[in-house]
């Protein structure tokens, strides 16, 4: 019995071979998006966690010197004796760009190496000079032609850019003898030490999340893209819900006959289940593939992105992961199990007797729009209270999810209502029955034009989003590079040289001067500026008191960046100590300082100078009529003796700048453009399918003498006025969600908050890129229907029953 | 004894709506006997017949296929049987569409495990479908997919035949045709047949003959 039914089941596969390719290429396409995107986070994750699991910086408490200070042997020493299990680390730059960490083997704490090397390291030959050195492979190949570094072996797991070598030969290499950049605290200490005051006053304990800022700018981007390839499952899921619905209803007249022949219902669900997972297998391991493909083709921009913006370092190649597989599989499964959940209940509910009739699916069910109407708007309440109550990313992340939903849900009821006034309002025949009829189809057409929806919000979101940080990017870059030429000596003596040099000639030398202090508890970077109109006219203030730039001249008032003053809960009038300067200085204003994953701090030139001897003063800005700065260029370079890449221009800054900006949202434009795709292809699909189960529909209206060309034209003008009318109904959706991202997931993520734009412009050009998908999907159904053997319409009046 | 209806009720809906199609029918069939079943539109005939098949379930009264109580069975123990003893020509064809007619043919018998190709072959040519083996359902004329339907109900061979109307798209002639072919293979087979037909003619060439009206049995 088993091989008759279950060849009468995949021989409907055989004779609607459109509609299986739909249902798998559905779900095959939704597992390959969100996996993706799975791929490239679990990648650039496991390299953040070897970068992490290196330094032990996320997990072990450190012992850090003041800024700008190192710890000298005597104090390790001295705490040792003091009973404190602490181990050495010396870390520096190495001729610029390969970064130099010195650890000691023997005291090091359990786990905070790459366990490649934490077994079996040769001792004696790691200690004694050349040494050995250990980096990730892609590092290795970097240096290989480089002489000075001790023989070097690879593990994969250090992050890239890394070499770890035994304490003593980092301070030979980096020429810093007997110094220590800082202690490893052990999780494991003895119960009796002595207080660290007593051994090491200068010594402040950081706790281990306190550099984790990488860490947290980096989860958000994560999220981002989590979120997006979440999406883009969801429009997925909703072709796989629209092609499996189809599958079961087209099949029904089927099922009833097999049940009347005598198939027990049980051996028909089992078969039917035995089906969907064989399917599911298929499509989810070929969309795996997929996915990989497209993690593969993303890989390298994501890499950038990260290491532009965050400085985090990212190896380029992905490698196939096995939870990543598992994940895909499971979400697949999931995504199947929620469509044809629904499809199989009905199926086992169904009497043997039922009337098989497709049709009476297709039938808009006025009840079920209520309901539908109803959950939609008790989602978008729910959407509001979190807005309304929480705070943080994943309060952010739901509040999207309830919204769009809620949207989702009820772009059908509003389109049904709106198309039965069309019809109120309609009086010739044709064009009542044109409402009528679409208003029909709706049901059929739902699931794919909410899809569609879905991908059209996430799109003016993103490019709401993306915009407005664009523009308010490149206004700020304008304020904050207002100089028109930047200047860098190369040593001190350079720099003075430089800055009477340039006195006469100028007419503004504004220094760019920077030292790393501690304040509100966190490192800072503290810049100090000349009192000069430049500032004055273009710092890009959002919060400040009124005489804020006399105030920060005359020494008693600093500003800090937007992100300190969020991080550290401050605000204009609130008192700041920072390490190294003698007393707390009123903040006079908060600025906004796009992109910096760090605190800042602005004092005046003199507050810096006075307290902070030994800044260097190697930075500096040049104010100068615009047409006269070539020739100052040229100036410094004949006279002076500057290479060409010490002198900068403001636009090639600013051209870098946004380079690394526009580098982060690639990745999310790319997955908005696929996503779009996806519901392109569902509404294809869909039209597809149903086209097969509208003949009875259309043969009575071709039969009364409306010609077929006329009824495909009046197909296509369907699609493209459905497809519009999502397109409206999507952009308040997309503006919403690109007002959550702005205002509240930006400010949890990176703790700035960015000024929120409107950009016609884009819509105009999403929507006509909307139309021309729902045209092109529409396209190929109608132009069969135009050339449909008539037999084919007969055959229903004929079959009618 | 093969079919026993005994004291069968069937209504449809409920209270203010409610159609009371069968109260109390009673038939026997045995085995190798024809039973032609007659009544106006509406009187219930394929309703009785649905019950008969165990498709639906009785209200009240009892129906026995050689002795076993179908509705006692579980939706299995009824599948088996349909699938074992029972050959059902639908007044609605229920072709499976996307089969061509060879395999529709064959289906029930698949089912039941007795494939006979021989056997088929023959019905196929009484039937007169020899040349339309590689169509589907969706090819084939009203008239050839009833035929298609009867071929697919007696190629398992089974002891008790329920046939709706199996002639009613068919001209005289065909009809005639298909009508002996019928009675042949159930007397072949011994096999019993219980068919509702509107044809006095048809009603005439058969053992017996029931009338329904009123929702019994005259
Ligand atoms: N599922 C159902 N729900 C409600 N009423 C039903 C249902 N099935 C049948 N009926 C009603 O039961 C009565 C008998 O129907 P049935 O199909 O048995 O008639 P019939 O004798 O076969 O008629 P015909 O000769 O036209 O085929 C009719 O009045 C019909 O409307
Ligand atoms: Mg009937």
């Amino acid at each position: 019995m088993r091989r008759a039914v279950l060849q009468a089941l995949l021989s409907h596969w055989r004779r609607h071979k459109l509609q299986g390719l739909s249902l798998f290429l559905g779900l095959a396409i939704a597992t390959a998006l969100w996996s993706g995107v799975q791929a490239i986070n679990a990648q650039a994750r496991a390299s953040y966690d070897d970068a992490a699991r290196v330094l032990g910086q996320n997990r072990l408490e450190r012992l850090v010197p003041p800024p700008d200070a190192v710890i000298s042997e005597q104090t390790y020493v001295v705490l040792r004796r003091g009973g404190w299990r602490v181990s050495p680390v010396l870390s520096g730059m190495w001729q610029g760009d390969v970064r130099v960490l010195g650890i000691d083997p023997s005291t090091l704490p359990m786990g905070s190496a790459p366990a490649q090397i934490g077994q079996g390291l040769p001792i004696q030959d790691f200690i004694t000079p050349p040494g050995l050195g250990y980096a990730a492979p892609e590092t290795i190949a970097l240096l290989k032609d480089t002489p000075g570094l001790p023989p070097l072996t690879p593990v994969p797991d250090l992050a890239p850019g890394l070499v770890m070598v035994d304490i003593g030969i980092a301070q030979g290499l980096l020429g810093r003898e007997g110094q220590i950049s800082y202690l490893l605290v052990d999780p494991v200490q003895p119960l009796v030490q002595a207080p660290l005051g007593d051994l090491a006053p200068d010594l402040t304990r950081q706790a281990p999340d306190a550099g984790n800022d990488l860490a947290r700018l980096t989860d958000s981007f994560h999220l981002n893209l989590t979120a997006f390839g979440f999406l883009s499952f969801a429009v997925g899921l909703f072709i796989v819900h629209g092609a499996i619905g189809l599958a079961f209803e087209q099949r029904r007249p089927l099922f009833r006959t097999l049940r009347a022949l005598g198939v027990p219902l049980r051996d028909l669900i089992t078969m039917l289940l035995a089906e969907i997972v064989l399917l599911t297998l298929v499509a989810a391991g070929a969309g795996m593939v997929l996915g990989y493909l497209i993690a593969a083709w993303l890989l390298p921009d994501v890499a950038a992105t990260l290491s532009g913006l965050y400085g985090a370092a990212v190896s380029g190649e992905l490698a196939l992961r096995p939870q990543w597989w598992g994940a895909g599989f499971a979400m697949a499964f999931a995504g199947v199990a929620l469509a044809s959940g629904q499809s199989l209940w009905r199926l086992a509910r169904l009497p043997v007797l039922a009337p098989a009739q497709p049709r009476a699916w297709l039938r808009a069910s006025v009840r079920s729009l209520r309901w539908q109407g109803l959950v939609a708007i008790l989602l978008a309440l729910a959407g509001i209270g979190l807005a309304w109550r929480a705070e943080g990313l994943i309060a952010g992340f739901a509040m999207l999810a309830a919204l769009l939903l809620a949207a989702a849900l009820l772009l059908p009821v509003l389109l049904a209502a709106l198309l039965a006034l069309a019809e109120r309002l309609g009086d010739r025949a044709m064009l009542r029955w044109f409402w009528a009829d679409t208003r029909q189809q709706l049901p059929g057409l739902s699931l794919a034009l909410m899809a569609l929806l879905l991908a059209l919000a996430a799109n003016v979101g993103v490019t709401t989003m993306v915009s407005s940080f664009r523009q308010t990017f490149t206004g700020w870059l304008d304020q904050r590079l207002a100089s028109e030429l930047y200047v860098t000596a190369a040593d001190e003596a350079q720099g003075a040289a430089l800055r009477d040099w340039l006195a006469p000639r100028a007419d503004a030398v504004l220094p760019i001067w920077d030292v790393t202090a501690q304040a509100a508890g966190r490192p800072v970077a503290v810049y100090g500026v000349a009192d000069h109109a430049t500032y004055r006219d273009h710092w890009p203030l959002l919060d400040a008191t009124s005489d804020v730039w006399d105030r920060l001249a005359m020494g008693d008032a600093l500003l800090v960046n937007e992100q300190l003053a969020r991080r550290a809960g401050l605000s204009v009038g609130d008192p700041l100590s920072v390490a190294g300067l003698p007393a707390p200085l009123t903040i006079a204003g908060v600025y906004s300082d796009y992109g910096n994953p760090l605190g800042q701090v602005i004092v005046s030139v003199d507050t810096l100078v006075t307290h902070f001897p030994d800044v260097p003063k190697l930075r500096h800005g040049i104010r100068i009529a615009p047409d006269r700065a070539d020739d100052l260029r040229r100036a410094m370079q004949d006279e002076l003796g500057l290479s060409p890449d010490q002198i900068t221009d403001q636009a090639a800054i600013k051209a870098f700048s946004l380079g690394v900006f526009e580098q982060t949202f690639a990745v999310t434009g790319a997955l908005g453009v696929l996503t779009l795709g996806v519901a392109g292809f569902a509404i294809l699909t869909a039209q597809l399918t149903l086209a097969a189960m509208r003949l009875p529909q259309l043969a009575p209206v071709w039969g009364v003498g409306v010609t077929r060309r006329h009824l495909a034209g009046l197909e296509l003008l369907r699609a493209v006025l459905l497809t519009a009318l999502t397109m409206i109904f999507a952009l308040p959706v997309g503006l919403l969600l690109a007002w959550v991202l702005l205002k509240i997931v930006n400010v949890a993520a990176f703790g700035w908050e960015l000024p929120m734009g409107l950009f016609p412009r884009d819509w105009l050009l999403l929507g006509g890129i909307a139309l021309l998908a729902g045209g092109a999907a529409a396209a190929w159904p109608a132009w069969r229907l135009a050339r449909l053997q008539p037999a084919r319409l007969l055959g229903v009046f004929a079959h009618e029953r | 004894m093969l079919l026993e209806v005994d004291q069968v009720a069937k209504s449809f809906g409920t209270d203010p709506a409610k159609v009371q199609v069968l109260q109390g029918v009673s038939l026997r069939l045995a085995a190798g006997e024809t039973v032609a079943l007659t009544g106006e539109s509406g009187s219930g005939k394929s309703t009785l017949l649905h019950l008969c098949a165990g498709l639906d379930r009785p209200d009240q009264g009892q129906i026995r296929i050689d002795g076993a109580d179908i509705g006692a069975q579980s939706d299995s123990g009824r599948a088996g049987m349909r699938r074992n003893a029972i050959g059902i020509v639908f007044q609605q064809f229920n072709l499976i569409p996307s089969l061509d007619v060879a395999a529709n043919l064959a289906f029930q018998a698949r089912m039941a495990g007795r494939l006979d190709a021989a056997r088929i072959a023959t019905l196929a040519d009484r039937l007169g479908l020899a040349d339309l083996l590689h169509r589907y359902p969706d090819q084939l004329s009203g008239g050839q997919q009833q035929r298609v339907a009867i071929g697919r109900a007696l190629a398992g061979a089974p002891a008790l035949i329920l046939a709706d109307e199996p002639t009613g798209n068919l001209d005289e002639a065909t009809g005639a045709a298909v009508m002996d072919l019928m009675l042949d293979l159930v007397a072949d087979a011994g096999a019993g047949l219980l068919m509702v037909t509107h044809s006095e003619k048809l009603a005439a060439r058969m053992d017996r003959r029931l009338h329904l009206s009123s929702g019994r049995v005259a």
